[in-house]
């Protein structure tokens, strides 16, 4: 599983950061920042659903390996 | 203060968000207005809309090509101050200034910029529950959870980060009555109150370039877009916004998580005892008793809902009616405090959201934290002793609970 931000959309609400430290860390300026470039670590999967449910812009999605070109 | 207008003749056609019975009966005002009239409107402040959907507030909050952000107080009087500036820069600007008036005071609400005063906060808050717990027993078990603990907490910390003098923080909660409270009044009262703020800023201003410091204040006047440095308005305008934006809505946002608490004993019990649930519990209570409406002036005649919004009309957004709308949520009416997905509107939607949420999470999880760990058993001494703030911030002012031992 991997995670995809959109920052057009994102407004730095950081509830990303609350809820899944592992997955997202924030800049000086309160914007996110993928770790791992958003690979969602081995038993992280719910964090990352989580993270995804509580943005209230939408501005994560989530996407298998296999869809993207790292694999 | 006195009221121009009066009582309110029907919530659909003649609203008025500052009349006591409004913020005291939001919830139903709001669920019989999505049933029969989702867009109200009212004469009063020479026109207002009331959108209480959550599709209408969204849609609105997202568009700022039909609306300004020049005024989000509705008050009898409509700023002359120009976009894209406006009055309390970032939260008066409209695009592109806007983006980097923001930008310039992000950096002191970043999370990593607010982790740290978790420390501050929590002895703050020890500190006057300290002092409650002789108050309660010198008063047969009651204390008032609004007056003797909610209202000081924001003012404290603000206070603390513009580098204002702690002890006038009975003047900080008269600007902000004043402004955010006193608005429908006549226009020599309204005028008279921002001379006294104003007076007051300028006054701290002269103080900080005598005596810079570290603190927002000296930052503020040391800032620059560009190579340029702040105007003197600019500066003084964010100081207003900074004093007054994260006073009464983080009070009212603690005060109403406590008077849930008192009223809904399984709730409480079950937060003591599982206090894992604390940040659900948190956000849950953020959505159901959100205590910020936001305000837009239209700039460009455009129809929402099948209402002709005309340039110069009020529009409220009430994010709380937005947050309990069924359409959004499931169970919206409940608060369930385990609840995992919850993407409320809290903090507003769009380039507005609420500069200071980390530090107003932060402020309302530290102190229902600490007020339960002092009293885990309380509840309310009686529903009439709860009094409700009037306007665009809604939160109670008056809370008396009874500490069971």
């Amino acid at each position: 599983m991997k995670v995809l931000l959109d920052l057009e959309r994102c407004q730095g609400h950081n509830r990303c950061y609350a809820i899944a430290p592992e997955i997202f860390d924030v800049d000086d300026y309160g914007m996110p920042v993928l770790l791992q470039d958003g690979v969602v670590p081995d038993g992280l999967q719910d964090k990352a659903a989580l993270a995804i449910a509580n943005c209230p812009e939408f501005a994560i999605t989530a996407v298998e390996p296999t869809d993207s070109a790292e694999g | 203060m006195t009221s121009i207008y009066g009582p309110v003749a029907d919530w659909a056609t003649d609203f008025d968000h500052a009349e006591p019975e409004y913020n005291a009966n939001a919830h139903e005002v709001w669920k019989e207005l999505r049933g029969t009239c989702p867009v109200a409107h009212t004469d009063r402040y020479e026109g207002a809309w009331l959108p209480v959907t959550h599709e209408h507030v969204s849609q609105i909050a997202y568009d700022t090509e039909h609306f300004t952000s020049r005024s989000v107080v509705v008050t009898t009087y409509r700023p002359l101050a120009e976009a894209p500036v406006g009055n309390a820069p970032p939260i008066s600007s409209d695009p592109p200034f806007h983006r980097d008036a923001r930008r310039i005071l992000l950096p002191a609400f970043s999370p990593k910029a607010i982790e740290p005063m978790e420390k501050d906060v929590r002895a703050l808050c020890r500190s006057l529950l300290f002092d409650m717990v002789e108050a309660a027993a010198a008063n047969g078990g009651i204390v008032d959870a609004a007056v003797q603990y909610a209202q000081h907490i924001p003012v404290s910390v603000i206070s603390l980060m513009l580098g204002f003098p702690a002890e006038d923080a009975e003047l900080f909660r008269g600007f902000v009555h004043d402004v955010v409270e006193g608005v429908n009044v006549g226009l020599d009262q309204r005028f008279a109150a921002f001379q006294r703020l104003g007076e007051y800023i300028e006054q701290q201003v002269l103080e900080h370039i005598e005596n810079p410091r570290d603190d927002l204040t000296t930052y503020l006047l040391n800032a620059k877009i560009g190579d340029e440095p702040l105007t003197v308005g600019h500066v003084r305008g964010s100081i207003v916004l900074l004093l007054i934006a994260g006073i009464d809505t983080t009070w009212s946002a603690i005060g109403s998580s406590l008077l849930h608490l008192a009223t809904h004993p399984d709730d409480r019990s079950r937060l003591v005892a599982e206090p894992e649930l604390m940040p659900t519990a948190i956000e849950e209570l953020l959505r159901v008793y959100a205590p910020v409406t936001m305000a837009r002036l239209v700039k460009a005649d455009v129809e929402i809902g099948g209402c002709p919004m005309k340039v110069d009309d009020w529009v409220l957004l009430p994010f709380p009616a937005a947050n309990v709308d069924p359409a959004a949520f499931e169970r919206a009416d409940e608060v369930l405090i385990d609840r995992a997905e919850n993407r409320h509107l809290a903090f507003g939607l769009g380039i507005h959201r609420c500069l200071g949420s980390n530090l107003a999470r932060l402020e309302v999880r530290v102190a229902v934290e600490e007020f339960l760990a002092a009293f885990p058993d309380f509840e309310l001494a009686g529903p009439e002793g709860v009094t409700w703030s009037v306007g665009q911030i809604r939160g109670p002012r008056t809370l008396p609970v009874r500490i069971n031992a």
